[in-house]
Formats: C-alpha cells, structure tokens, sequence
C-alpha cells in the first residue's frame, strides 16, 4: 500500500524525524490559507498523487504548469492550486495518461546547502534490511546506480537492534559530512530505520534529503510504501488508504479475493496460481497475442470468485477474447467447469471463450463443458490454447 | 534416494484443527505420507483423521518421533509457529502459509539458518518425494518416480512442469515448492547442493519469476559447481515493472529482476532455458542429451 507525501511525512513527524511545516489542501482558497498559516515568505505547493517526478512532470490542462511549484504570496499560492487541482499530473512514472490530482501540499520553503538521497528498502539477497545513501540528492536513484553505482553507500541493520552510531558516522564520513550535522543524521536516520521497522514498510525514501544552511538535516520529500501482508497488524494505517489512486478494477479484484493486474492488450485471462497466470500470459505473448491482464483466482476459488473474475475480464472494453487456463491440483477441474458455466449464464458473454483444463478430474470437467451447449473453444494444452485464443481475439 | 524427505519422514501438522490443516493432513496421508500427529494450541488431546493433537511441538515431538512439520497456521502466526518448530527439533520444517509479514521473515531466515535445520516457504506448496512422502498441497497423483530434481517459486505452474516431466516419461526424484515471498527458508542454491550430491537424481529443473536476484545468484552457483544437466524456465517475461504478479516477491522494482536478467544469467551458464512453459519438460531431455 502507498501512500501520499503528506501523510508519510506526518508518521515521519511522530517520530521525531525533522520535516518542514507544511499543510494539506484540496481546495485553491485552503492552500492560500495554508500559506497564510504558514506566514511565508516562500512556501512550496507540491500536488499528491502516488507516482514520482512531480517536480518535472506537467499539468495536462495547463502545459506550463509543474507538479511542484515555489510561491511567495497567498494569491500564488492559491493560482498555482488552481492550475493543478482536479487536473491531471502526467510524470515519467504515471504514464501518458497522468493522474488526477486532489490534494496539495502547501509546505515552508528552506535554506539548501545540499541535496542528498536516502532509501531504506529490504534487500532480499541479504535478507535484510538496508539503509541507502548517495550524495546524489534529488536523481533518480536508479539512474545512480546504473550510471554511478560508486556514489551509494549502503548499511545493512539487525530490525531488533536498529540501525548503529557506528553505521551512521561511518555513512557521514562517506557523504563527507561533518560537525554537527553528524549529531543531526545519527538522529534522522536511526528514526527512518526504526519507522520502517515498526510500521513494517516496504519501501521509504526521502529524496531529496536536504542538509540546510544551519547544517540541520530535513526531509524535503517523503515517499513510503507498506507491506501489505503485514497490514493486519497496523490499524492506524488503515485511514490513509486512498482508493481514488488505485486501479478500480484492481481493488475490485482485491476485494474479492482475487489477485488481478490490468494489462493494456486485447486478450483475457483468468488463471489458478501466480507462476502459472505469468507463464499463461507469456505464452501468449510469444504466439503474437497481447495479454490484457494477469489474474489468479488463487487454488481455491468459488463460483462467486469465477464470476466476479469474469465481470472484472469484460468490464475491460479493450477484451476481445478471453482465455481460461486451469490446472487443477486442490480445485478440481469439474469445480472450475461448474464455476465457469455459471458465470457463463450470469455475466453473459460477447467474446470468444478458449479452456484448457489439465489436472485432477479433467475428464469430467471436460465432460461438463462439453455436455454444455455452450459455444466454448476447447484446448489440449498450453500451447493449443495460446495460438486458439490469439487466433480468436483477431 | 531423494533429498529431504522420505518413506522414513515422520511428519506433524501446525494448525491441524484448521479447515486447510485437516484437508492437506489428509490428502498426504492418502499418499502414504508417515503422518503422526498434529499441533493446535488449546486443542490438545483430540484427534484429527485418527491422529492424536498436541498443545505442543515440544510435546508432539517427544511422544511422536516426529522429524517434520507441515505449517498450516494463519500468517499472523506463522513466524511464532516456525521458531517453534525449530526449538522442539524439528529438522525439515515446510510453511505452506501464504501472507507473511516480510519482517517477521528477516528474523526467522537468521535463526533458521543458524541452525542444521532445513525451511522450506512460506508461501509454497511443500516437498514431494514421489511415492514416499508428500507434505504439502500439490496433487499427488501427477507425480512419477524418477530421476529428475525439481525447484520452483510457483505452485501450478510446478505442477505443470511435473505433469510435462511425467508425460514424457521423466518422473522426478524430489520437487520442492521454494516459495513466492521475498524472503524464503531454502534458496536454488540449497537445492543444487543438495540435488548435485543425490546419486539418484540425473538432471535437474529450475523453475523462476521475476523479481529478486535469486536466478542470477544460482546460475553463477551451477556454473561453478553443478555438473548434472540443468535446465530453466522463468515466468513473467511479459509482467509489467513495479506491479506485484500475485506473489509477494514477483515484483520488477527499480528495474531490477526482470526476466531477460536472469535469462541471461542462466544461458551464460550454459542452462537450458525453455522459452516456452509449454517447452519444461522438453527442455530437461534436451538438456539431458546434449
């Protein structure tokens, strides 16, 4: 689960990590009160929405218009929410189509002696975590480390211990930091750490981290994400959930249990497991086709899973055919065959159906489908299915 | 022989009492699996399929003999479950479980790997030793004895390779579900050591995905010391980048642990990529032959 600069800074607050006062605005008139409130003189209005490069990105409706933008009176301040609320932000990681934006963060500007990036993310081949810095404030970090990988510095932690002094100095010395802002970095980042330790992140960064004039280190941006299988455990997370920035569909698909990721081709598919619904796309793929989405109904769904699945793949104005690729281990292949025949009824189809069924029972759920009278394109394997429905979606 | 499990495995199920625990106990005694008993807090002294429950592992262990546990338990607990499972002495421990918490794991991962215990998961299908000993959730029957070592990150799509694998007449010494998370007990490597040393086993089949970097890590693993037959398919070449592909750890994220990297990686290392899932089973007698 994302979530949005303003309220990743707040948790960041609470913990005692230093972040420029800012407030909230969905409205043009609230962010010129939020200037006022602030008292000036400059502010920076940045627009919420869960993608990067806001900075570079453009307002769709008024070209000129950035996603971020420094203001030095309650009027700009108020113009420039006017421009970007309710219209769409198009960034390097949005995609042509942009997203609409409805909220504003009006923040306090700062005094920038330098700008710095920092990342705490898992490391999987270590199996821990790792805090990143790199005196590439403000850059891609991806860009760094593909370009320039010698300019991140990494430092691994023990979750129950936290991160060390020891670890912070050592990254100080690298960064070629010094004096006081030492005492000011052991503090922000053993806070970052434990944040992301505690609140089960998956992923936080701060970049750019901005050492100030005064030599105090502040969080001039914040983006973190949570582990969604730890999200039973953090109710207080609950409420800074915003639907409005996820695929419809896709929380739809969530909601019934589903596992469903929207693609932009033409054919459907609706697959039992996750290997086997990449592989199922995959495979179209190489037979000249364009999977319009990845969806796993998980090892043991039910009629109700089947159909809402179906609704989600035609609700997809861009489906012209649907694949069905079944291996039954624990789901029996008559269940699915039943499951499929129902859904069939309730949804009502308009586009070619191919079914591969394999595994336990396929015999019967053959049968089943067969016995039917429904115009089903049947396939033997994995293979016969992926040239059928390639074929079928024209 | 086989590598971790066998017809001499005695087996217990975490979470037996559960709806899943009793129907996957069951299914694997059907298959001949040693199962002794099973585990459930507060649930002590009742019995599941004829087996005795345990409040326990400690006690599970000591009146039982058990030497392996099947974990069934909801994912809040699975972390807890695990631990104790390795403190009463459990040495092959699978966790079927799926929706660990990733933290939970990087603590578990250390303490596991501190002892001669073997994880397996979460968020797998378990361990099969055709004909002998089944402890997980894959349907038994598609499996054949035989002579090829099987790894995947993927349920189904593991029971489509060994279904390919049985059609063409290559039945399979072990197969063993790693696991879809981003932190998991047993890594390829494990596997290749133990798979190189099993004199039954002739070739060996890898199945990946996306995300992380343990393809890339195994290939330079099989290049250096496995001298069997390998082949490889690795699914989500067509997944989109830092989009979630069902598992928790099939995931692209900063452009890292795409496809075509491990691909790559795999063929530098002279293994059989099958380009297709279709294309597993053939792989394997190619790589077999060549």
């Amino acid at each position: 689960m994302k979530i949005h600069e303003f309220q990743a800074k707040q948790i960041l607050r609470e913990a005692g990590v230093m972040v420029l006062p800012g407030v909230a605005a969905r409205t043009p008139e609230e962010a010129a009160q939020a200037y006022q409130q602030l008292g000036g003189p400059v502010c920076v209005v940045k627009a919420q929405i869960h993608a990067g490069g806001r900075g570079k990105g453009t307002i769709k409706e008024h070209p000129q218009q950035r996603g971020v933008q420094l203001v030095k009176s309650a009027d700009e301040a108020r113009q420039v929410a006017e421009r970007i609320l309710g219209n769409t932000l198009v960034t390097i990681q949005t995609g042509p189509e942009g997203k609409t934006v409805n909220q504003v963060f009006v923040e306090a500007g700062c005094n920038i002696a330098r700008e710095l990036y920092l990342g705490v993310v898992l490391d999987r081949a270590e199996k821990k975590p790792v805090l990143m810095v790199s005196s590439e404030g403000g850059v891609e970090i991806e860009k760094v480390a593909a370009e320039t990988p010698e300019k991140i510095f990494k430092a691994h932690f023990d979750p129950s211990i936290g991160l060390m002094s020891h670890q912070v100095r050592t990254l100080c010395w690298r960064l070629g930091l010094s004096g006081k802002t030492i005492r000011s970095a052991d503090k922000f980042m053993k806070a970052l750490c434990r944040v992301y330790v505690e609140k089960d992140c998956s992923l936080m960064e701060v970049n750019p981290l901005v050492i100030t004039a005064d030599g105090e280190i502040v969080a001039l941006d914040a983006k973190m994400s949570f582990d969604d299988n730890a999200l039973f455990r953090h109710k207080e997370l609950e409420s800074l959930r915003d639907l409005s920035e996820e695929n419809p569909a896709e929380v739809r698909a969530a909601q019934a249990g589903l596992s469903y990721v929207q693609m932009e081709g033409n054919i459907g598919c609706l697959v039992n497991g996750a290997g086997l619904a990449m592989s199922t796309m995959d495979i179209i793929k190489l037979h000249g086709g364009d999977p319009a989405n990845f969806l796993d109904v998980g090892g043991g769904a039910n009629t109700e899973q089947v159909t809402e699945a179906f609704r989600i793949l035609l609700g997809d104005k861009n489906v012209k055919a649907v694949l069905v690729n079944i291996f039954g281990g624990i789901m029996r292949c008559t269940t699915i065959a039943n499951a499929l025949l129902e859904a069939y009824k309730t949804v009502g189809f308009n586009v070619p159906l191919v079914v591969r069924l394999e595994g336990t029972e396929v015999k019967e759920g053959r049968k089943i489908l067969a016995e039917s009278g429904v115009d089903i394109i049947t396939a033997d394997d994995l293979t016969d299915a992926a040239k059928k429905v390639v074929a079928a979606a024209g | 022989m086989s590598i971790l499990v066998n017809k001499d495995t005695k087996v217990i199920c975490q979470g037996i009492t559960g709806k899943a625990g009793e129907f996957h106990t069951k299914g694997c005694l059907e298959y001949g699996t040693k199962m002794v008993g099973g585990v459930t807090p507060g649930k002590g002294g009742e019995k599941i399929q004829g087996l005795p429950v345990f409040d326990t592992v400690a006690e599970a262990v000591e009146k039982t003999g058990a030497n392996a546990t099947m974990i069934f338990v909801p994912a809040a607990f699975t972390a807890d479950a695990i631990l104790e499972a390795l403190d009463a002495g459990i040495k092959t421990i699978v966790a079927i479980t799926e929706g660990v918490p990733v933290m939970d794991m990087v603590y578990v991962y250390q303490r596991v790997r501190a002892s001669d215990a073997v994880l397996v998961g979460p968020n797998c299908p378990g361990v099969i030793t055709p004909e002998e000993c089944k402890i997980g959730i894959m349907p038994g029957y598609i499996h054949k004895r035989g002579k090829v070592g099987l790894m995947s990150r993927s349920g189904t799509l593991t029971y489509e390779a060994v279904w390919q694998l049985s059609n063409l007449g290559l039945g399979q010494t072990t197969c063993v579900g790693l696991g879809g998370d981003p932190i998991v007990g047993t890594s390829f490597i494990d596997l290749f050591q133990r798979f190189q040393a099993d004199d039954e086993t002739e070739a060996i089949l890898m199945i990946g995905e996306i995300g992380g970097t343990a393809e890339e890590e195994a290939a330079a693993y099989v290049k250096e010391h496995v001298t069997k037959p390998v082949a490889a398919f690795i699914a989500g070449r067509t997944a989109p980048p830092g989009k979630r592909m069902g598992h928790a750890g099939a995931i692209i994220s900063g452009g890292k642990g795409t496809a075509a990297e491990k691909v790559a990686a795999l063929q530098a290392a002279n293994i059989e990529v099958a380009e297709s899932p279709a294309d597993m089973g053939a792989a394997v007698k190619r790589a077999m032959t060549r």
